[in-house]
């Protein structure tokens, strides 16, 4: 007996749930980051559930690009913390306030 | 039976991971976290026959972005984040805005579940590495070459990101800055004569 496409849908929705709160609770911007990743990794499962329970292998190629852009946000969200921290010396989210004023 | 019992672990497990990674202040706690959930997954795709994407999830995943999170995070010596003081309503906010998700989420399991039941394919060809692969370079192959060119601009980006300004550009853009900072009046006028 295989878990039910429900079941894959019902643990994917939690993920990405945890994933969009932690965005908003967390404050540093790698903890933001990681949650990203988190509610990424969440839409990719659904791509392979839909694709193993409807045989196509559409899903899995769509999953492989997802991670490609993954990996591309990875190099460049890192690449702008560093920056900013050399600027500010701080991970904090709410010290990115330049352009308010 | 085997894979329902492997499924019910390593979503536990996952969900666990998740929740230890937002709870955490400590970045390095949260990543090893993440680690787990990306873990779980990769064996939850073997559940779902699913094998290249399991692989391509520990290497892509695990292997190249978790470390350099990891890297970044040990490189800035990052101090455990602050609790939050200020902005409290946002705790209101994503309470409610979690809450509405996963209604939204039982909502989906509702509906798949009254939905007429999907007889499985036993077909575990899909998801091997032949199938992607002919189904990539055939019918997809235009998507995949933009994936390429997004990768290269990626990797441009966070050089030219990265990269430290030589001491006179620096001069520059320190003294620009400053000649900027030190006109607020006529940016003012400016601003009133439009």
């Amino acid at each position: 007996m295989e878990p039910s496409l429900a079941a894959y849908l019902a643990l994917s929705g939690i993920l990405f749930t945890i994933g969009a709160v932690g965005v908003i609770f967390k404050r540093n911007a790698i903890g933001m980051f990681m949650c990203i990743e988190l509610m990424l990794n969440a839409v990719n499962l659904t791509f392979v559930a839909f694709s193993r329970y409807y045989s196509d292998v559409t899903g899995q190629l769509f999953v492989f690009m997802v991670m490609s852009v993954a990996a591309a946000e990875a190099a460049v969200g890192l690449g702008i913390i560093i920056s900013f921290f050399r600027n500010r010396v701080s991970m904090d989210v709410d010290d990115a306030s330049i352009l308010k004023n | 039976m085997a894979t329902s019992a492997l499924f019910f672990l390593f979503a536990g497990l996952a969900i666990a991971c998740a929740i230890s990674m937002v709870y955490h202040r400590n970045p390095i706690y949260s990543a090893i976290s993440l680690i787990g959930v990306f873990v779980s997954l990769s064996v939850l795709y073997v559940t779902l026959a699913a094998t290249f994407i399991a692989a391509v999830q520990i290497l892509i995943y695990a292997g190249a972005i978790m470390v350099l999170v990891v890297f970044v995070i040990m490189l800035l010596n990052m101090d455990e984040d602050k609790p939050l003081n200020r902005l409290r309503y946002l705790y209101a906010v994503g309470g409610g805005l979690g809450l509405i998700l996963l209604i939204q989420t039982f909502f989906i399991f509702y509906a798949v579940m009254r939905a007429p039941k999907q007889a499985i394919n036993e077909d575990v060809t899909v998801g091997n590495t032949l199938s992607i692969g002919s189904a990539m370079y055939t019918e997809y192959l235009l998507p995949v070459e933009i994936v390429g060119i997004l990768l290269l601009m990626a990797v441009i980006g966070g050089v030219i990101l990265v990269r430290k300004l030589s001491q006179p550009q620096m001069e520059m853009v320190v003294n620009s800055e400053l000649e900027t900072r030190n006109e607020p009046a006529e940016s003012d006028d400016y601003r009133v004569a439009l």
